[in-house]
């Protein structure tokens, strides 16, 4: 399967991106793994008449901390999320996650800026970003501007991010006690249903807690029934089940297709809550 | 407006100066312009595998890359394994314990293996099937690839089988 032709450009530099895509009046896209565009236009379902090569701008690549953040660059590949010392370190979950992206091929190749930017409704990362309250850092033509993960994902392949502008980073504090949870598709590893879950414990009592789906509907989003279950509460099996077992009852737009009804997507938010909050209390 | 862009790629350690048009997929300059056979497509939506290589050290399906996006790279294929006419372990290992019957995923597998190998000198049989879990095979059931991994894993850390 060919693509219709297009022009190809290498950005040197972000601000070199943004001036691409101002230029190309809308008819532009960006290339970062191609781990989702490239089979689209694969199947002339995208039809860019410019692509703008991100995949080389040394300031969007690399995973640092600073001032007690955690900074990871748009092109940094999910292989490189699932390998980083510093992830497993601080922020294990989003190592964990990773490795369960696709398959060794994909993670070589994929970034964790395109499958935000892209938002799948069964990708992995964009749950792991709500749960974890991670910033999204864009840049466009009027300068920086950030926007928390909970409200970056809208609808289904719908982001708050403009054309002209380029996701460069995500921002979070250190998480140790979250995990992620996923029933994935046999072939594909999309998640069917993927649950994260984080949480803080101090003294015994979950202080705060943000449990976020992906897979069931049609962005990724919290699970606001399950948090007020558990916050102020013990984290024992009791108060686990009990939080888990409304699990999606708020979710609306269940997908149902070929690879699960919205009865058994709905059965499995149950299990995959119950599983990620026993996991996090487990790492706690 | 000019169509082609000029790269240079090095191939199993030759290095090629061309020009391509954006839309070349790697898996077809490998095939058609370098008649580099030996890398399949087998499903084209990025699923199976078959087309797998090594770009910069890094086992990737080759039908989801642009041949632009690997201008400056080193890329491994199925034909550049073998070193004087001596095959690579893991080649010898589908060798020895069967680990294809119709071929068609083979080449893949074998890079797929050759990445796993890189990474991880002594996996298990889990990380050996996790390690090719983006290659699919309609023939073999794996065991006998997870058999030829394994012998191969075995060979390249000097312990006989
Ligand atoms: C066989 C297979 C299995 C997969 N399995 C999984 C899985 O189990 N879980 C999962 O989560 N994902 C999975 N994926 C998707 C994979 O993670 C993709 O790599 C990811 O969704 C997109 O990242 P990319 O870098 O390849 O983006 P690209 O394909 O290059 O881009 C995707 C879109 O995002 C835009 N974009 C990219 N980067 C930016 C940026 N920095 N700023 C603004 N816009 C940008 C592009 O313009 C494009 O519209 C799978 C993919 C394949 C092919
Ligand atoms: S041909 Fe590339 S993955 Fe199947
Ligand atoms: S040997 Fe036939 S597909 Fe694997």
């Amino acid at each position: 399967m060919i693509p219709t032709k297009f022009a190809y450009r290498r950005a040197a530099s972000i601000d070199e991106a943004i001036r691409l895509l101002q230029e190309s009046g809308g008819e532009a896209k960006l290339l970062a793994g191609g781990h989702s565009l490239i089979p689209l236009m694969k199947l002339r379902l995208s039809e860019p008449a410019l692509l703008i090569d991100i995949g080389r701008i040394p300031d969007l690549r690399g995973i640092r901390e600073r001032d007690g953040l955690i900074e990871i660059g748009a092109t940094t590949t999910h292989h490189e999320l699932a390998t980083s010392e510093l992830l497993r370190r601080l922020a294990p979950v989003v190592s964990e996650a990773a490795a369960e992206i696709g398959d060794p091929q994909v993670r070589h190749r994929g970034t964790i800026g395109g499958s935000l930017a892209h938002a799948d409704p069964a990708a992995d990362l964009p749950a792991v970003m709500v749960a974890i309250d991670a910033e999204i850092h864009l840049k466009g033509p009027n300068g920086w501007r950030t926007v928390p993960a909970e409200s970056f994902f809208q609808d289904l392949f719908t982001v708050d991010m403009q054309p002209d502008e380029v996701l460069a980073a995500v921002k979070f504090r250190p998480v140790w006690h979250a995990a992620y949870a996923k029933l994935h598709q046999r072939a594909s590893h999309y998640a069917i249903v993927g649950v994260c879950a984080a949480l803080a414990i101090e003294n015994g009592t979950i202080r705060s807690a943000r449990v976020a789906v992906t897979g069931a509907s049609t962005h990724a989003q919290r699970l606001p029934n399950v948090e007020e279950r558990l916050v102020g509460r013990q984290p024992t099996q009791a108060v686990i089940d009990e939080a888990a077992s409304v699990a999606g009852d708020t979710l609306e737009d269940v997908n149902s297709d070929i690879h699960a009804s919205e009865e058994y997507r709905r059965a499995m938010v149950k299990v995959f809550t119950r599983r990620a909050l026993e996991r996090a209390v487990a790492r706690a | 407006m000019s169509d082609l862009v000029p790269i240079s790629i090095t191939v199993n350690g030759r290095r090629y100066e061309l020009e391509v048009e954006p839309r070349l997929l790697l898996v077809h300059l490998l095939r058609e312009k370098l008649l580099l056979t030996g890398t399949h497509v087998g499903c084209d939506t990025s699923q199976c595998g078959a087309c797998t290589v090594l770009l910069d050290g890094r086992s990737a399906k080759s039908c989801t890359v642009f041949a632009v996006q690997a201008d400056g790279s080193e890329v491994v294929t199925i034909e550049g394994l073998e070193r004087d006419g001596q095959l690579h372990p893991v080649q010898e290992g589908f060798w020895e314990e069967h680990g294809l019957q119709c071929g068609y995923c083979t080449p893949g597998m074998i890079v797929s293996v050759v990445d796993l190998l890189n990474e991880n000198p002594n996996p298990t049989e889990a990380e050996i099937r996790a390690g090719i879990s983006g290659n699919f095979c309609r023939c073999t059931g794996y065991q006998h690839i997870v058999k030829a991994a394994q012998y191969a894993a075995a060979r390249m850390r000097g312990v006989s089988s």
